[in-house]
């Protein structure tokens, strides 16, 4: 659905967000994650995207089109196509939710009936029915969000570009934000690009995700892959930010392993089992049980210490990943 | 009339407000008119925006700063022969009216190119994204969210004039002004001064304060 080759962006002066030689490719239907730092090139990176702004060098198609060797009209037509949302939500604060969401189908030229019945049905499917004639100083910042997706949705796009949707969000409102985002991936079967600095973002709804730092994809992936079997240290160092366990070091006497599972037999009693075979006993020093998207996992930093010590550490293996 | 206001001829000072009143919203449609179009040029072939154009930009602003530089009062009597060349006068209030504009539109062109810079980012990329012509995106997102802003622009534009139109009566363009300076000030009667006076703070206080309304009606932050 996207593929983007070779794809460097300079600016004048020193800012970040340059891109320096960015290849990517994202699946029709999918989620696809872009997290990186502020200034990592994210941002330039998804408004590439839509043509908002043009690669000094290298490709990027949508759909089979060339982006960037498309005119005026042909831009046009293509962002009717692939909608997007922003951090600060980019509603206009002069009018009202209905009419921001008008907005779209206004400069796509539909009929007023037709704009009518599609901005209703738009506020019914992002639950905001009972608010169409507030301004976007009336809302919430989750309800402006709404409002947001709502108008990005006008034109029925397949693509959806989430630029650090949630960052301005409390941690409930973005739960509710990104279930809303999975929804309509699910239900629509829309394309949906999010880019994100925070990993409790991807791996609430991403399929699989990229790691981008100093413009530069270092590790990307099935996001389930990434977040338990990190390869690069920036994304060991994302994870960490997120609190994620296996970070710190422990005074145990006996020995200390990161244990990473997932799937079905996450939710199996595999302590209780290990230790009552083997004799060894087990203790849980850190971790965390979740999900991945819909990926039960669980993250453990264990502390095994007793006669059987290593066939409890066999045992473990045997079941997930076991790493020091 | 006796007493203190002696001096005040009540006919000549209607005759001066309506003057006064004739000059400032004569010349405030026509700055609007001007500076509008300015400012938003200003703004659009600025950095990053849609018409980005250094040279362009770069020349708009010189232009502007040149004629904002220029103390209104030497203004006045530069543009003289302009004037005579485009009303056929230079005295009276279709006299004033041209450097009355020439001193304002550029003013009210930079508080609207500010005016339009406080649209947030966000919101004209959004407007972009959705395929927005730049018509569109100036017509239905730049000027509605900056129209708040280009109001106040406006309101202290009008003041100004206000200012200005008492300089104009300097070089005989009539007015408020040019009571205050022919009688208040060279004849000495201090009567007529503080008539004029209160008129013209009169005068600034419901320009001011029919702005804010406005202002506060346009608003929706």
């Amino acid at each position: 659905m996207i593929r983007m080759n070779g794809v460097h962006k300079r600016f004048a002066g020193t800012g970040g967000g340059a891109l320096a030689g960015v290849d990517l490719a994202v699946e029709r239907g999918e989620i696809f994650g872009i997290i990186g730092r502020s200034g990592a090139g994210k941002s330039t990176l998804v408004r590439l995207l839509n043509g908002l702004e043009k690669p000094t060098e290298g490709n990027v198609h949508v759909d089979g089109i060339a982006v960037a060797e498309l005119g005026p009209d042909g831009l046009r037509a293509l962002r009717r196509r692939v909608g997007m949302i922003f951090q600060n939500f980019g509603l206009l604060t002069s009018a009202t939710a209905a009419q921001n969401i008008a907005l779209p189908l206004k400069i796509a030229g539909t009929p007023a009936p037709a704009i009518a019945a599609r901005v209703a049905e738009l506020l019914e499917l992002v639950g905001l029915k009972d608010h169409a004639g507030k301004y976007p100083a009336q809302l919430s910042g989750g309800q402006k969000q709404r409002v947001g997706i709502a108008r990005a949705l006008a034109t029925g796009p397949d693509i959806l570009l989430c630029d650090e949707a949630t960052s301005a969000l409390d941690p409930e409102t973005t739960r509710d934000v990104l279930a809303l985002i999975a929804a309509l991936n699910r239900d629509l079967g829309l394309t949906i690009v999010l880019i994100t600095h925070e990993m409790d973002v991807v791996r609430q709804v991403c399929d699989r995700v990229a790691v981008l730092k100093d413009g530069h994809v270092v590790e990307t992936g099935a996001t389930v892959d990434v977040l338990i079997d990190p390869q690069h240290p920036e994304t060991r160092a994302l994870l960490a930010d997120a609190g994620d366990a296996g970070a710190g070091t422990y005074d145990f006497n006996g020995q200390v392993v990161r244990f990473t599972v997932h799937g079905d037999v996450t939710h199996a009693p595999l302590i209780s089992r290990i230790a009552r075979e083997t004799g060894a006993d087990l203790t849980i020093l850190d971790g965390r049980v979740g999900r991945l998207r819909d990926t039960a996992y669980a993250q453990l930093t264990l502390g095994v210490s007793g006669a059987n010590t290593a066939s409890a550490l066999d045992l473990l293996a045997g079941y997930g990943r076991v790493a020091a | 009339m006796t007493g203190f206001f002696a001096d005040v001829v009540w006919s000549d000072i209607a005759l001066a407000t309506i003057d006064t009143l004739a000059m400032v919203f004569g010349s405030l449609v026509l700055t609007v008119l001007l500076g509008l179009p300015l400012g938003l040029a200003l703004f659009l072939t600025g950095p990053r925006q849609v018409w980005a154009h250094r040279l362009m930009h770069t020349t708009l602003s010189t232009a502007v700063n040149v004629l904002r530089s220029l103390p209104f009062i030497i203004l006045l009597i530069v543009l003289i022969p302009v004037t005579l060349a485009l009303v056929g006068t230079s005295l009276g209030v279709a006299g004033a009216i041209v450097p009355l504009v020439v001193g304002a539109a550029p003013f009210f062109a930079r508080l609207v190119e500010t005016a339009l810079r406080e649209v947030d980012r966000n919101t004209v990329e959004a407007v972009q994204a959705m395929g927005a012509t730049t018509r569109d995106l100036v017509l239905r997102a730049l000027l509605p969210e900056a129209l708040p802003g280009i109001i106040a622009g406006g309101t202290v534009t009008a003041i100004a004039l206000v200012s200005y139109t008492a300089m104009a009566g300097a070089v005989g363009a009539g007015g408020l002004g040019d009571l205050a300076i022919r009688y208040g000030y060279q004849r000495f009667q201090t009567d007529v001064m503080v008539v004029t006076v209160v008129l013209l703070i009169l005068l600034v206080q419901l320009l001011q304060t029919f702005g804010d309304i406005l202002v506060r009606h346009f608003s929706r932050r």
